[in-house]
């Protein structure tokens, strides 16, 4: 039972501890749930790339996996796309790494494809079947799900991006039911897939751990979730996003304090493995 | 930096009893920097208890107390449903025993002048009262007050501390509805960990009714912690938020018990 003595123990300790510090190693920290441009609704601190790529410096990162909010609601995912190549390249080069984004309800999708990796040299796409209104029981996921496979690039899928009670009356998206995934990626185990902002009730009603299926932990909420979900899910298929900047960064930095975490796992968490 | 947190819970932990599920809450708190802890409502959500659901709950709660005393403070939790039983439980509780504030949820709006009689006794109490609000894009439920419900009710009490929980959830309109209510005071706790929450907490009432809380063990510490430690405010204005306006909310209360923190 702890007691105020014990406390002021532990807090002394964590007062001690830089643990809101940049890096929590030398290597640096991996961020893969990043956006850049503007949110449709407001305006988010540091969503410039500037501010977006200093702020991330400021707390360690040193790859940020980064995509862009035009491609929620802009139909020319080809200009998105640039812009974000370029916007990436111009501001921090060695920081921010382009995520483009395909929407496979669109006329030539295949051509993004193409264009993300052979031209913006994209290591990494971002789907968003909740705003762009298809499910992963579509044949077009599926189709798309191949030609990633062909393409040998790994995909993001964003399950989810605000709460659904806070969202815009105009704009309701609800997330995005991962219950045929594991289905698929049984039936397809070469494809790489990242399932970005899945709360621990959809992990737990829909996925189950499969060595080609990656999760991040900036929507996972409750006391100790990392470590509680470690239970069940292992250390190497789960990374370190913050869904920033809209939420606090600081959020998912926190989560690896609050749960008790060896030094070996926070460095496993925060350098994934999908990419490699 | 002090760290006291308004809003945590008893559901969603391990353990049967509230001194197993105390003892959890208290092992993540520690993790984090958390000094104090509020906790209201007791094993089990009950959005509507019954009488005698009422009691069993602030029994559980008073368990937790017992168990941690120099950790929790203890809410009572009161109901719009039953009037009678929660002015018996605020005499039990609070009068005659450990507990500092009063707890109201989702059984009845507030604006509601039935609940003025609670509200009366508790502020001779020097019980601090917490009243959830949400406005949710989907609907309220039937008894969730919304922030102009709780104007509405802090209009008829103008000199005693109200604390908008949730600020609505949907914090920008929450905070244009209580911004110039004097005695509505914000909490942080219980929704996603949106980037710009405090600085416009803060901009819109001011430093000193701005609240740190989580919801724990609904919501991590770590996510609703974030919303302050990432904030781009300075450290004095952060501390106001994690502890100082709500250790100045609470004096009355503790002086009048003989609580030293």
């Amino acid at each position: 039972m702890p007691t105020r003595r014990s406390f002021l123990t532990q807090a002394a300790a964590f007062t001690a501890a830089p643990l809101l510090s940049p890096a929590a190693s030398s290597s640096g920290i991996t961020d893969v749930n990043l956006h850049l441009h503007r949110w449709p609704h407001h305006r988010l601190p540091h969503d410039t790339p500037t501010a977006l790529a200093d702020h991330l410096r400021a707390k360690g990162v040193t790859q940020a996996w980064t995509g862009s909010f035009d491609a929620l609601l802009h139909t020319d995912l080809t200009a998105v796309n640039a812009r974000l190549a370029a916007d990436c390249a111009k501001t921090a080069p060695d920081l921010l790494l382009p995520i483009g984004t395909l929407n496979p309800t669109h006329p030539r999708w295949q051509d993004d494809l193409k264009r993300c990796q052979q031209t913006h040299g994209m290591k990494a796409l971002r789907l968003y079947p909740g705003f762009h209104r298809y499910t992963l029981a579509d044949p077009a996921f599926r189709h798309l799900l191949e030609a990633a496979i062909t393409a040998r690039i790994p995909l993001q899928i964003v399950s989810q991006l605000e709460d659904e009670r806070t969202q815009h009356p105009a704009l309701q998206t609800p997330a995005v039911d991962l219950k045929t995934l594991p289905a698929l990626l049984k039936d397809i185990p070469e494809a790489r897939i990242m399932v970005l902002n899945a709360s621990a009730t959809m992990i737990h009603t829909a996925l189950q751990p499969s060595p080609n299926l990656w999760l991040d932990i900036a929507k996972l909420e409750g006391c100790g979730v990392v470590e509680t979900l470690l239970q069940t899910w292992p250390i190497e298929q789960l990374a370190f996003g913050s869904n920033a900047p809209f939420f606090y960064w600081q959020a998912a930095k926190l989560k690896l304090q609050e749960s008790a975490l060896t030094p070996t796992q926070i460095h496993t968490l925060t350098h994934p493995t999908l990419l490699l | 930096m002090r760290i006291w947190d308004l809003h945590c819970h008893l559901t969603g932990l391990p353990g049967l009893t509230p001194e197993e599920r105390a003892t959890h809450l208290l092992r993540y708190a520690d993790r984090v920097g958390i000094e104090r802890l509020c906790v209201y409502m007791g094993l089990r959500f009950l959005q509507n208890p019954t009488p005698e659901q009422l009691i069993q709950q602030n029994n559980e709660v008073l368990r937790a107390l017992a168990a941690f005393p120099d950790r929790l403070f203890g809410f009572v939790y009161l109901s719009a449903e039953h009037i009678e039983t929660s002015l018996a439980e605020l005499e039990r509780c609070v009068a005659h025993g450990p507990m500092v504030g009063v707890k109201l949820w989702v059984a009845g709006r507030c604006n509601n002048p039935l609940l003025d009689p609670l509200i009366a006794r508790a502020a001779e109490l020097k019980a601090l009262v917490f009243q959830h609000t949400w406005i949710k894009t989907g609907g309220n439920y039937p008894g969730e007050s919304t922030p102009d419900d709780l104007v509405a009710l802090a209009q008829r009490f103008p000199s005693v501390p109200l604390i908008c929980g949730h600020t609505g959830g949907n914090w920008r309109l929450g905070l244009r509805a209580i911004q110039h209510q004097p005695n509505l005071y914000a909490d942080l706790a219980g929704s996603d960990p949106t980037a710009g929450i405090t600085e416009a907490a803060v901009a819109a009432l001011g430093p000193d009714r701005v609240l740190y809380g989580s919801d724990a063990p609904g919501r991590s510490f770590s996510s609703q912690l974030a919303k302050v430690h990432g904030a781009d405010l300075p450290e004095p204005i952060k501390q106001k938020v994690f502890h100082t306006n709500l250790h100045r909310l609470l004096t009355p209360i503790l002086t009048a018990k003989g609580i030293k923190t």
